[in-house]
């Protein structure tokens, strides 16, 4: 049986029909063509498919689309201002060299665009804790964490 | 890695929810972190869930000099941020990642019942409870009863819940005047289920005497209770031997990920480091 259900994605209402297996992540890349949303492990492991549901982060693998009805989700697709200019997390990444492949680059920028809406100027620790959950297989990390304090430092100087 | 079809239900009340479960044969949906994962591979195959996220009043908690109740709709991380009671909210800090609390519940971990989960052994060694309902069809109302933690944990994955239960909430006594509190694990990754874990409980009386009781994850069926008692003056009483004893009452297994004497060894060193810094908090807070 398919489910009628409306997703406010990235700011629009969109409305679609879905089996009640769908997970979110699946909804968002196939039924929405929403293909930012990477799926690594479908098992929560890797956090590549993190998205911002009601602004705080979660797995969209480990959640049912038909659970999150009338939700408010954003993805990688709208973390960039409505100019198409990139969000300073998005920014910190690029400038700090963050990604390689860029395949675990979602999960990491919604992830950390949510860390620092809660703790504007995190420590070291405070970081690696907040990123803990997500895999990336290329940089090391090491500029990831760069990343973060640097994106810390961007978003100061902007508001 | 798909879940497999299943029929959908999302009840908006209790009731409603209830009546679902005695009719259909079905598993619960709380935050998903644990049953979405063994429906992606397959380990699950419900024909029904009962999709509990819209359930109102199941959210809340409630807080009382008595202890702690977490509805059954309090996500980790919210109980986490309410810091209520402090050996529940250093547990929380080390189940899974931040991003897995914003959305596993506090009781869904609780009826997952994961030997090596940490929030099984914190019910167990507080001594709390878990509140079950079901639908009484006869008499068309919901029945609760209350389940002590020493029954509820039955096996590995196994709870006291019958088919037709739904876990309301789940009560977590304060800890006695002049307690301390420790938890202390051992994982692979950061974020993983422990290899082994020990939580501790001492209370130092008003003659400065300790009392202690631990509880062991990963090394049982179920979290390991062990009531160690008085172990005399709270600066003098033998932590090593204490820990000794704890060692002895778990029956580790081994798996892919370490051998059972390893984590045997592991329980007695953490036991002896959880004791001392609970005895130590427990001795600054009676101001012994
Ligand atoms: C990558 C990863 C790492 C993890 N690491 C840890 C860890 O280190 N420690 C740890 O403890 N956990 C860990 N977990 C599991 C996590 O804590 C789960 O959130 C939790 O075990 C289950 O809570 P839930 O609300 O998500 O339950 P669900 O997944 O929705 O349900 C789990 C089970 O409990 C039943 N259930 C849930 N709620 C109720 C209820 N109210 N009444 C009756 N039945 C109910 C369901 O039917 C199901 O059988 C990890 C998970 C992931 C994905
Ligand atoms: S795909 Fe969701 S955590 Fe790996
Ligand atoms: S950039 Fe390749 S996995 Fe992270």
């Amino acid at each position: 049986m398919e489910h009628e259900i409306t997703l406010v994605v990235n700011g629009t209402a969109r409305r679609v029909r879905v089996p009640a297996r769908r997970l979110l992540s699946d909804c968002l890349r196939h039924d929405l063509g929403l293909t930012g949303t990477h799926v690594g492990c479908e098992h929560g492991v890797c956090g590549c498919c993190t998205v911002l549901l009601e602004g705080r982060p979660v797995r969209s693998c480990l959640t049912f689309a038909v659970t999150v009805d009338g939700a408010e989700i954003t993805t990688v697709e709208g973390l960039a201002g409505s100019d198409g200019r990139l969000s300073a997390v998005q920014r910190a990444f690029a400038e700090c060299h963050g990604l390689q492949c860029g395949f675990c680059t979602p999960g990491f920028l919604c992830t950390v665009t949510a860390l620092l809406a809660d703790n504007p100027v995190p420590t070291d620790d405070e970081v690696i804790e907040g990123i803990s959950g997500n895999l990336c297989r290329c940089t090391g990390y090491q500029n990831i964490v760069k990343a973060v304090h640097r994106a810390a430092e961007l978003r100061a100087e902007e508001t | 890695m798909k879940p497999p079809p299943f029929e959908y239900h999302a009840p908006r009340d209790l009731g409603a929810a209830l009546r679902t479960l005695a009719e259909v044969d079905g598993k619960v949906l709380a935050g998903g972190q644990s049953l979405i994962p063994m429906l992606n591979m397959r380990l699950a195959a419900p024909a029904h869930l009962v999709d509990i996220n819209r359930v109102g009043g199941l959210g809340a908690s409630e807080v009382t000099p008595e202890g702690v109740r977490v509805g059954a709709l309090a996500r980790h991380a919210e109980v986490e941020r309410a810091a209520a009671h402090p050996l529940l909210t250093r547990a929380l800090k080390l189940v899974a990642h931040p991003v897995i609390r914003n959305r596993g519940t506090v009781v869904g971990s609780l009826v997952h019942a994961d030997p090596a989960a940490e929030l099984p052994a914190v019910l167990a060694v507080l001594g709390g409870s878990v509140r079950a309902a079901r639908w009484d069809t006869a008499g068309g109302g919901p029945v609760l009863r209350e389940v002590p933690a020493e029954e509820f944990f039955v096996g590995p994955m196994e709870s006291a819940l019958g088919p037709d239960e739904l876990a309301v909430s789940a009560f977590f006594p304060a800890l006695p005047e002049g307690s301390g509190a420790a938890f202390e694990e051992v994982s692979r990754r950061h974020g993983d289920y422990a290899l082994a874990g020990v939580c501790a409980v001492v209370t130092v009386g008003a003659d400065g005497a300790a009392r202690a009781r631990a509880a062991c994850v990963g090394v049982g069926a179920g979290p390991v209770v062990v009531d160690l008692g008085e172990l005399g003056p709270v600066r003098r009483a033998g932590w090593k031997a204490a820990a000794a004893l704890v060692r002895e009452a778990t029956d580790p297994e081994e798996d892919i990920h370490a051998t059972a004497a390893y984590r045997r060894h592991l329980v007695g060193v953490l036991a002896e480091r959880a004791l001392r810094n609970a005895a130590r908090e427990g001795a600054a807070a009676r101001g012994a």
